[in-house]
């Protein structure tokens, strides 16, 4: 089971790679829409490979409740459970 | 009628990475053609090992977001594009009045096939949302029109292995119509994987000289025995002639004319008379206000196959008659290999650059011509084309299906 940090670490990867920002500028407050610019097909591109990586399941439901980076890291954490 | 003109060109092919490295590799009779670069053929058992495979890699060029957005024939038009667009000076154009005309003839094969290897491994769950928008055939097209903002339109055409001339047919119809004063258009194709190989091979439509690669393509060559598969993409910059004089671009060669038939003979294979395919031709001459003694040069559709490459002669033959002693042939596929929907792009590229610079580009692997060949074929090595007076030449597409499709292209 991976640990806050762990999550955001491998978060801010997948978000990279998705969207050829640095990893770093990935941090836990910023907001996907707002921040990052990420659209509505990119962010459930960016759930999908999160739910492989962290072995959990994150419903289409609660994807819109994921503001932020960290809401993201939050459920993450908790559906590892 | 509105003239139109050539401004831009772009490719990326197995030739080269650009226009200047494809055009300098084909004048110099190379072979883009290898043995594959994985070990398909020993795992799945295929009877075909190579293919002409990109030179320069889209990975290489472009951004990691941008090739995990984009199937690979769309990232290969994508690169093409943007050649193409800043060798025309990347011009200032109402987006309403620049429409994006790029094909496919197989689509995104390489996304449809990758996305089932997931779902089978790891389940539903696990297919991407970008699946759909990167397997769709229009999907190069679309991003041509998302990269440069075309919104007069962005259509994708497909009949095989003529789908990239007929999306050039289209852009200039979108150009002759009012519908735009500058179109992007082309072909791609990214097919080079286990399924689209085996398949063609299945028809006995690939040469199986696995054994010699790079002597595999050999259009007209009495040893032929199939096409090679290539990948990659050709895109040309259409404009009306009045847009591009009024912001002074220079300009490569004017298409002037068009011809489109349809067989309706059989799926795969050619109706054995090439009647449609003259009538291609000699629509798009008559278009073009020319007559068969002003053609100086032809680029053939010629992929190899012992059925196809003579029926195509002969429809050669039949049209120019005795003024075929005074064309030069040219079948670039021969280093190319066959990029299905991408040829007839790539091969527009090459019949602009002939007339451009007055050479036509060399047939290589032809060590014994076909007996019955009576069109001066252009072997190993490059020969001049008449250095005076206004030039035309003949792109000739052919697909799977029956679809037939010949530009004619003439000197700036």
């Amino acid at each position: 089971m991976a640990d806050t940090n762990e999550i955001l670490a491998g978060l801010a990867e997948i978000v990279a790679e998705e969207t050829g920002l640095d990893a770093a500028e990935v941090t836990a407050e910023k907001s996907f829409t707002d921040d990052l610019d990420i659209d509505s097909l990119s962010m459930m591109t960016i759930v999908t490979l999160a739910e492989e990586k962290f072995d959990v399941r994150i419903p289409d439901e609660e994807v819109k409740n994921l503001t932020t980076v960290g809401d993201a890291v939050t459920f993450i954490e908790g559906a590892q459970k | 009628m509105t003239e139109v003109v050539v401004t831009g060109l772009g490719t990326t092919s197995p030739l080269g990475g650009d226009v200047a490295t494809t055009w300098e590799g084909a004048l110099a009779g190379r072979s883009g053609v290898s043995t594959l670069d994985n070990d398909w053929a020993e795992t799945y058992g295929m009877a075909v090992n190579f293919a002409g495979q990109l030179a320069v890699q889209p990975s290489e060029v472009l951004s990691r977001p941008e090739t995990k957005r984009m199937d690979p024939s769309a990232q290969m038009a994508i690169v093409a594009t943007r050649e193409a667009w800043a060798d025309a000076g990347s011009p200032e154009v109402d987006p309403e009045r620049l429409g994006a005309v790029v094909s496919s003839g197989i689509g995104g094969v390489w996304t449809l096939l990758s996305a089932w290897d997931t779902m089978k491994e790891k389940g539903a769950s696990r297919v991407l949302p970008m699946t759909v928008p990167m397997l769709m055939p229009n999907s190069p097209a679309a991003y041509v029109s998302l990269e440069l903002t075309a919104r007069a339109g962005a259509h994708a055409p497909v009949s095989a292995c003529a789908s990239g001339a007929e999306a050039i047919a289209m852009g200039y119809e979108m150009i002759q119509q009012g519908r735009a004063d500058v179109v992007v258009c082309g072909g791609t194709e990214a097919a080079i994987h286990p399924l689209p190989i085996s398949s063609f091979a299945a028809m006995a439509a690939l040469s199986k000289r696995n054994d010699d690669p790079q002597a595999a393509s050999r259009p007209y060559d009495t040893e032929r025995d199939g096409f090679v598969l290539g990948e990659g993409s050709g895109i040309v910059v259409l404009e009306s002639a009045e847009h591009a004089a009024a912001r002074g671009a220079r300009v490569y060669a004017k298409l002037l004319g068009l011809g489109r038939t349809a067989d309706g003979h059989h799926i795969a294979a050619p109706e054995p008379e090439g009647k449609g395919q003259t009538r291609a031709m000699q629509q798009a001459v008559e278009m073009a206000g020319l007559a068969v003694t002003d053609i100086a040069h032809v680029n053939a559709h010629a992929t190899s196959t012992p059925v196809g490459d003579m029926i195509e002669a002969r429809a050669i033959r039949g049209l120019l008659g005795s003024h075929s002693d005074q064309v030069l042939l040219s079948a670039t596929k021969s280093m190319t290999g066959h990029l299905l929907g991408g040829a007839g792009a790539l091969e527009s590229v090459f019949t602009i650059k002939a007339l451009q610079e007055r050479v036509a580009p060399p047939t290589i692997n032809v060590t014994s011509p076909d007996p019955e060949l009576e069109v001066d074929l252009v072997r190993d090595t490059p020969r001049a084309l008449p250095s005076e007076g206004q030039l035309a030449a003949i792109n000739n597409s052919f697909g799977f299906g029956g679809h037939n499709v010949a530009l004619v292209f003439g000197t700036a």
